[in-house]
């Protein structure tokens, strides 16, 4: 049985997700997106993984969104309200959406049907003889906390440790073209000046 | 029914956290800014509101030095016309004041107040929650502030407004990485993320930037925690430089320049949703002020090895010490809202283009930097003395290629005049 805050959360995030499209002012649409992902926040904590609820807020929330807004308000979109609902896209979406729900209805019939072992003092200190012995996760497991953040760091760095440094310098290659681009048309408009 | 009794104790906690500490402390520096600054400039301030004993038929008033003048202003904003200009999005409108003000107060949960007090032998923690994540949780949710005055910029409908919204959005995104950047080194150097276990750590081995004492005793550092002071130093700079421009206090207060943008983004605002944005303002520079006493300055550790002593002080089974690390930790934090103030009071404003040059062109560098600079201290001890001076000369060659890069992309070229 999930808790009450389950419930509460996926009501947030299943009201942001039918509003996104309900709207027809694309500001309104943004925020919509901002309640669903606070809710899928919630989700997350819920689910043990304080962590990756705040990135979800951080990064997502409070930084990706802002940016969609930001713009959203400098093009000032007027002619989005307008614009009448035609047909073809409405079914292409719904057609879209069955086919997504048929593949999940195909996912969850074939996985297992195992309920996740409950996070009490035995889990945990079982899970706790997997780590070195004295080391901050062993401890933490022992005393019966979820170190969260320190067994993603371990995970990251043992198991997927090319994969992690690879996207690192994947982001940075992106962070430098943008200045790049950027750049180069400011040189632009300078020589246009002279 | 214990679980109604947590409940119970945790709205206790809310109640008395928030609104008995927090909330206080907005109109208190509010009363402190305005004192201040007379002071600062030469002038008496507000010292006259008080208790009108002479309606009454009394000789003289009782004034209090002024204290009652933040509760004058108050009910002058309650008064005041709440004026919603025609021309507005009502919505959007109505809602950012309260965008700003709630994600502020959001924030005061994962603060460690005080040690834990104890009455009749059960333990209550001064933090209403005492989450694995803290200062990742103050940084989420604070970026929440953005929308409530991105809105109100926008909802207004007046130039004026939509540009200080416009900037303030531009300068909060940009100096959250360099705030997330530059406590990389102290959260390496405490190995966790729980506020209450690094003030705890603090309290027990010195505070990070004042480390005089280890274990109860008084005594000069060890050379690690000693050359640790560095990039603790560059951190401590660089956070509280950054929590300035999130807070949109002076020097950086650029989304609600006067004499550029009327008021910027709440230039049509009136009465209590001016306050609210106003309560905003100040209650993240509460939290922020908490933010840099919890990791720098020993949170509410009295320090110099007490710490201990003053966590058995008891009557009967109340141990009442956490009531004195209270105490503590609202003096530090009351001194650096007067810092704050100063700061205000006495740095002109930056212009927009330096704003931008400071954050991206030198606190990102430096904070990126000094999180290799704190690594190398941290993992000194385990490693050779060949890995460490290659470490070390690495260091140096990258400090100075990205000083170098620095100064070139800043190289204005020069204009050619035919």
């Amino acid at each position: 049985m999930p808790s009450p805050l389950f419930w509460l959360f996926s009501l947030i995030m299943l009201i942001g997700g039918c509003a996104v499209i309900a709207f027809r002012n694309p500001v309104s649409s943004a925020l919509s997106v901002v309640a669903c992902f606070a809710g899928l926040a919630g989700l997350f904590v819920g689910l043990n993984a304080y962590f990756i609820g705040i990135i979800q807020i951080l990064v997502y929330t409070g930084a990706v969104m802002v940016l969609f807004l930001f713009i959203i308000m400098l093009l000032d979109l007027k002619d989005e309200q307008k614009r009448a609902k035609s047909l073809a896209p409405l079914l292409a979406g719904v057609g879209l959406s069955i086919a997504f729900i048929i593949q999940l209805i195909g996912v969850l019939s074939k996985s297992p049907d195992k309920i996740a072992p409950a996070l009490n003092a035995e889990t945990l200190g079982a899970a706790a003889a997997d780590f070195t012995k004295g080391g901050k996760i062993a401890t933490a497991l022992t005393d019966g906390r979820l170190p969260d953040v320190h067994l993603i760091g371990h995970t990251l760095f043992t198991q997927y440790n090319l994969p992690f440094q690879i996207l690192g310098v994947l982001l940075l290659v992106a962070t430098v073209g943008v200045v790049v681009l950027s750049k180069k048309t400011e040189e632009k408009k300078t020589e246009d000046r002279r | 029914m214990p679980d109604i009794l947590q409940i119970l104790i945790l709205i206790v906690k809310i109640v008395a956290l928030t609104f008995c500490v927090v909330l206080p402390l907005v109109p208190i520096s509010v009363y402190f800014e305005r004192r201040f600054c007379a002071v600062i400039q030469d002038r008496v301030g507000p010292n006259r509101t008080g208790i009108p004993l002479t309606l009454l038929g009394f000789k003289k008033d009782f004034h209090f030095f002024g204290l009652i003048q933040p509760v004058a202003d108050g009910v002058k904003l309650f008064l005041k016309e709440d004026f919603t200009p025609s021309y507005v999005r009502k919505a959007f409108y109505w809602m950012a004041p309260a965008l700003t003000v709630a994600p502020a107060l959001i924030t005061v949960c994962v603060i460690p107040f005080g040690s834990p007090i104890s009455i009749f032998g059960s333990e209550q923690k001064l933090v209403i929650a005492d989450l694995d994540i803290g200062p990742l949780f103050v940084f989420a949710i604070s970026s929440l502030t953005v929308y409530g005055i991105t809105l109100a910029g926008w909802s207004s409908n007046s130039k004026f407004s939509l540009i200080g919204g416009v900037r303030s959005t531009a300068q909060m995104i940009s100096y959250e990485i360099c705030l997330g950047l530059s406590i990389i080194p102290v959260l390496l150097y405490y190995g966790d993320l729980n506020l209450s276990k690094i003030v705890q750590n603090q309290a027990d081995n010195g505070w990070l930037l004042l480390p005089l004492w280890k274990g109860g005793h008084l005594g000069l550092p060890d050379l690690q925690t000693a050359l640790f002071l560095i990039p603790a130093f560059i951190a401590f700079l660089i956070f509280t430089i950054s929590i300035f421009a999130e807070t949109n206090r002076m020097p950086f207060d650029l989304p609600e320049c006067e004499t550029e943008l009327v008021g910027g983004y709440h230039t049509e605002y009136s009465s209590m949703k001016f306050a609210l944005f106003f309560m905003g303002e100040y209650a993240a520079m509460v939290i922020g002020s908490a933010l840099i006493v919890t990791l720098f300055l020993g949170g509410w550790s009295v320090g110099f090895g007490m710490d201990k002593w003053i966590n058995d002080l008891h009557i009967g089974s109340f141990q009442f010490g956490g009531l004195i690390h209270l105490m503590a930790f609202l003096v530090k934090l009351i001194v650096f809202i007067l810092f704050f103030i100063l700061v205000r009071w006495t740095v002109p404003r930056f212009r927009y283009d330096q704003l931008m040059k400071l954050g991206w062109v030198i606190f990102f560098e430096a904070a990126l930097v000094n999180v290799f600079l704190a690594a190398l201290i941290i993992a000194a001890p385990q490693l050779t003395a060949a890995i460490i001076g290659g470490g070390a000369v690495l260091l140096i060659a990258v400090t100075a290629a990205v000083i170098w890069v620095a100064m070139v992309s800043e190289a204005k070229p020069k204009i050619r005049r035919a």
